[in-house]
């Protein structure tokens, strides 16, 4: 299983927790996972039609997957999924 | 002997010192560079009157916002900023004659504030741990609340990202025949989106990388996801890789260009040479550029370029260095 950080914004839909184990060979299959393991997630994450939402951003390892091949960039269990808000900078 | 290309001096002669904006070295970084093959470059942004790549974006939006006829003589100009950027418009506005008046996160270096300041500019702090953000609300509500002001909005101008298509990238080529990565820090995109498109229309197999701050949890001050800000001039389509980087990596490598290389800069640019080494390590040959975005002067209260690491953990956890 590989491990979802979770940024402080969407902790108390997972409980609390700061890290969680999910499943899944690629990003769209972990999240699910996650979503399906807490399910106050599930509309933070994800728009209607099942595209991760917008100001959403996942990174596979510190690599933003929209860059990579998005839902469906695969992971390996040592992988680390980290989720953080869209931040501007500047 | 050293090449004549890479000694040829600063210098040209310019009308007031808004004229002076650009034309930075371009220095090889032979140390840092991974491998014999590749060669490594860093674009000293901070050579800039003001210090940092903000001057050609602030110059742009007011000489196109003057172009339009959007802006009236005398008119406050409003900008959220994490500092840089409200910087290169106070120099610029104080010689136009604009008021201007920045929202800046309450958590940048005491610097910044002293710099805005000196030129004239005046600031109102949006809470630290809202991010930049928190600066974008506040000064849209600002700007809504109040038609008085003309706000140039860096994140939603394309005069941002033009300054760099006409001037940081065609710099870049004139240098350098070929490039096979170009690296910039993502703050509000301008850097990227305008060096992309250049640099692509010359070779489409360059390759764009974003380095971002991964922001601490201490700035993460949203109340939902939905608080998230992408920056309108912002197209992920345009970058084939994009690479969050923690602050700790940042000052260890804003460290490492001053000790390896003599390169005294912000810490931002400690990032994206991360990145940029990253990048390079990961080709069998060619040329690599990224961009210091500023000098290291406006950092020195954080203690970053004296203190060791092991001192810094509460400053890196807090701090907005971006």
């Amino acid at each position: 299983m590989s491990t979802v950080k979770i940024p402080p914004v969407l902790r108390p839909s997972t409980g609390g927790e700061r890290e969680v184990a999910a499943e899944g060979s690629n990003v769209g299959e972990v999240l699910r996972s996650l979503a399906d393991a807490h399910p106050d997630t599930a509309h933070q994450l994800f728009g209607e039609d099942g595209s991760l939402n917008r100001y959403v951003n996942v990174y596979l390892n510190d690599e933003d997957v929209r860059v990579l091949d998005g839902l469906d960039t695969p992971v390996r269990p040592e992988d680390t999924l980290v989720i953080l808000p869209a931040m501007a900078g500047g | 002997m050293l090449d004549p290309m890479l000694q040829r001096p600063c210098g040209g002669k310019y009308s007031d010192i808004v004229a002076a904006i650009g034309q930075t070295p371009l220095v090889e970084l032979k140390r840092l560079s991974p491998k014999p093959g590749v060669r490594l470059y860093a674009k000293l942004e901070n050579y800039n009157p003001t210090g940092s790549v903000k001057d050609r974006v602030a110059r742009s939006m007011i000489e196109d916002a003057e172009a339009r006829g959007a802006i009236r003589p005398g008119q406050t100009i409003l900008e959220p900023t994490s500092g840089n950027t409200g910087i290169s418009l106070g120099m610029i506005c104080s010689r136009k004659g604009y008021p201007l008046k920045v929202v800046m996160p309450d958590n940048v270096t005491e610097e910044r504030t002293a710099l805005l300041r000196m030129y004239g500019a005046e600031i109102v702090y949006s809470p630290g741990a809202q991010g930049s953000n928190g600066a974008v609300a506040m000064a849209l509500e600002m700007a809504e609340k109040d038609a008085s002001y003309y706000m140039p909005y860096q994140y939603g101008n394309e005069a941002n990202p033009r300054a760099h298509y006409d001037g940081t990238a065609v710099e870049i080529l004139e240098e350098l025949d070929d490039i096979a990565a170009f690296v910039g820090g993502l703050g509000t995109g301008g850097t990227l989106m305008g060096c992309a498109r250049r640099l692509k229309e010359e070779d489409p197999d360059t390759l764009i990388v974003a380095a971002e701050p991964l922001q601490g949890e201490l700035v993460q001050g949203l109340r939902s996801l939905e608080d998230g800000y992408i920056p309108p001039i912002l197209d992920v389509s345009l970058l084939d890789r994009k690479i969050f980087v923690s602050n700790r990596d940042a000052v260890v490598w804003t460290k490492k260009l001053l000790a390896e290389e003599g390169l005294f800069v912000g810490v931002s640019s400690g990032a994206i040479a991360s990145i940029a080494v990253r990048a390079a390590s990961e080709l069998d040959e060619g040329n690599v550029v990224f961009i210091v975005a500023d000098d290291g002067w406006k950092y020195l209260s954080s203690g970053v370029y004296t203190k060791p690491i092991e001192e810094l953990e509460g400053t890196i956890e807090s701090a907005s260095f971006w």
